[in-house]
């Protein structure tokens, strides 16, 4: 359990978003506690990939603030929301299946060495580095082999490590679990723990009720762009929450 | 390849993969290479020609002359993207490089005033440092590959429209250009510097000829920047996953821009070294020289989907074709097979990379 009088690592206010006359999100206040996992379950067209948009500086809200580690923060582009330390573990992974792991953890951030004017990749620094992250995520993966070759669970080791190159503080996850085997769904929920042991904060966007109930402290229930429930996960249930989503039972 | 680090994980579900099954060993490249030396032997039994110096000599200059183009190719396959103007840029660089070398010989000429002299016996005279001329005619055929690779790479990383197309399309500009600024008629480099252009674009150094120098340095160049450096791994990120690349923060816009860049620079020195062969720059030069290079990157292994490729299958798929040619010419084979052949080469080349991948 997250500790009740930290700063929360992220904090929402009053969010709203319009794409022209569409209102998409309405009024959201959500706060996340460092090493708290937060479940964010809605229908399609509730509003989550919206406000998960604009967390991950896809998106700007056109009403209400966002707070980060108690700092007031403005993103324009995706970039800016890595740089204080937002992931995002998006729905197909954002791979390169032609590149090794180890590079496809580093993408966009290589180590380099200089050689004068000219600065090559530091491969067996990656390599070293790659390998010391998926340790730490208990995933058997070689980071030398090709991401291609590779199942559904390491794959997610790999799209996760990447996370945690930078230490990063909040991780959205993008359904991560859906499309994948079973042992590699008791692997991804692993590799969640890991990060919670860590200190990190993690957003789970799932559809599936067992995995939300398995891994999370807490779920945030979104229907017609609104947040609907808030609730520690004890406190609720499988039923509750489907009544929740379909609009069965209005708020909670 | 042994671990090189002490490993925090011990792999107990997952095996470690044969080193016959990966890098270059269980690449398109790998198979074609055998391909090509199996071809060789065969060259020298059926031959006693093949393997002679002369020949030798005969078989490199002429692949090196589409090599130098096929490495540029291949970066923008390796992106998944395709240029179609070579052809015509290898033709307009040499174009303009001949005809500034011949402007600024021209004593009489405004540009020429600034280069050469006339002398009192009436020869002209070269005003400042030798080579000055050619340098600046060469760097005008490649400025004007430069301004080409510019525009397809804006169109079709900044605009979005489709490789195929835009390249189409500049194929048909910078020919029809070439057309206009030479009336039709070709032209010739000429002036004081006309000799060490010659040397520079045909000559030979110790028996080598000079553009299979250029073909090595370059291939080794594009080998490093490929493989140890950012730019390299984003160019097959880029290939293997556009969105993915973009999520990560790549700077694909400008990535997919430097491609183009370089593919039209390769095609611009590519024809100013073919016109140093020639004696002359004809305005028909080329024509269909694309699909030559595009076959050689294929049939090297570059895939066309994006996310493979390199310059060693480069060049192996030129040297392949160039051997098959020069090979048909020994045995005296009437050359209008050659054509036929490299078409179902190329589908072969492909077919047993499918096979392969399909087994493993």
């Amino acid at each position: 359990m997250a500790n009740a009088d930290s700063t929360p690592v992220l904090e929402l206010t009053g969010i709203g978003k319009e794409f022209g006359a569409i209102r998409a999100l309405h009024d959201v206040d959500l706060q996340v506690l460092p090493g708290e996992v937060v479940g964010l379950m809605g229908d399609n067209g509730a509003g989550k990939s919206t406000l998960v948009k604009i967390i991950a500086g896809n998106f700007r809200p056109s009403h209400g603030d966002i707070r980060f580690a108690g700092n007031p923060v403005h993103f324009s582009r995706p970039v800016d929301a890595r740089a204080v330390g937002i992931e995002v573990v998006y729905q197909d992974l954002a791979l390169s299946d032609n590149l090794t792991a180890a590079a496809n953890v580093f993408l966009g951030r290589e180590l380099k060495r200089k050689f004068g004017p000219i600065a090559l990749l530091d491969h067996k620094a990656m390599a070293a580095r790659a390998l010391e992250l998926f340790g730490e995520l208990r995933s058997e993966t070689r980071p030398d082999d090709l991401v291609k070759q590779m199942s559904g669970g390491q794959r997610q080791a790999v799209a996760i490590a990447r996370t945690r190159l930078s230490n990063a503080r909040l991780v959205m996850m993008d359904e991560p679990t859906a499309a994948i085997s079973v042992r590699q769904v008791e692997q991804v929920l692993g590799l969640i723990h890991r990060l919670k042991e860590q200190g990190v904060a993690v957003m789970l966007i799932s559809h599936r009720m067992p995995d939300v109930f398995a891994v999370c402290d807490r779920v945030v229930v979104m229907r017609r762009g609104e947040k609907r429930a808030d609730k520690p996960i004890h406190q609720t249930s499988p039923e509750e929450v489907t009544a929740l989503i379909t609009g069965a039972k209005e708020a909670a | 390849m042994a671990m090189p680090m002490e490993s925090p994980i011990t792999f107990s579900n997952v095996g470690q993969i044969k080193w016959w099954q990966r890098g270059i060993f269980a690449s398109q490249t790998g198979y074609v290479l055998l391909a090509l030396a199996l071809l060789l032997v065969i060259m020298h039994f059926a031959s006693p020609y093949f393997f002679t110096e002369g020949n030798m000599q005969n078989v490199a200059k002429n692949f090196s002359f589409i090599a130098i183009a096929t490495l540029g190719v291949t970066f923008v396959i390796i992106t998944g993207g395709i240029d179609l103007s070579v052809g015509s840029m290898m033709c307009f660089s040499a174009m303009i490089t001949s005809m500034v070398m011949t402007e600024l010989s021209a004593p009489g000429s405004p540009a020429g005033a600034l280069f050469v002299h006339m002398a009192a016996d009436g020869k002209t005279v070269v005003a400042n440092v030798p080579g000055l001329i050619l340098l600046v005619s060469i760097l005008a055929g490649l400025g004007v590959a430069l301004i080409a690779g510019l525009v397809n790479g804006f169109c079709i990383a900044v605009l979005g429209l489709s490789p195929f197309v835009t390249t189409l399309g500049m194929l048909s500009i910078v020919r029809g250009l070439g057309y206009v600024v030479s009336n039709g008629r070709g032209s010739f480099p000429g002036g004081p510097d006309a000799d060490y252009f010659y040397a520079a674009t045909s000559g030979d150094v110790l028996g080598v000829p000079v553009p299979f120098i250029y073909l090595v340095i370059l291939a080794l160049t594009m080998a490093v920047v490929l493989h140890h450096t950012s730019f390299g791994r984003h160019v097959f990120a880029l290939g293997g996953n556009e969105k993915a690349a973009e999520l990560t923060g790549i700077p694909v816009v400008r990535v997919k821009i430097e491609v183009y860049v370089i593919c039209a620079l390769a095609a611009g020195l590519q024809g100013i070294i073919i016109s140093g062969w020639l004696g002359s720059a004809p305005a028909n030069m080329a024509t269909s020289y694309e699909l030559n290079v595009i076959a050689a990157a294929v049939i090297g292994g570059a895939n066309l989907a994006g996310g493979i490729g390199g310059p060693l299958g480069a060049i192996v798929g030129c040297v392949l074709l160039e051997v098959i040619r020069n090979g048909l010419v020994l045995a005296q084979v009437s050359s209008y097979w050659q054509q036929t052949l490299v078409g179902v080469i190329i589908i072969l080349a492909v077919l047993v990379d499918r096979i392969r991948s399909r087994m493993t």
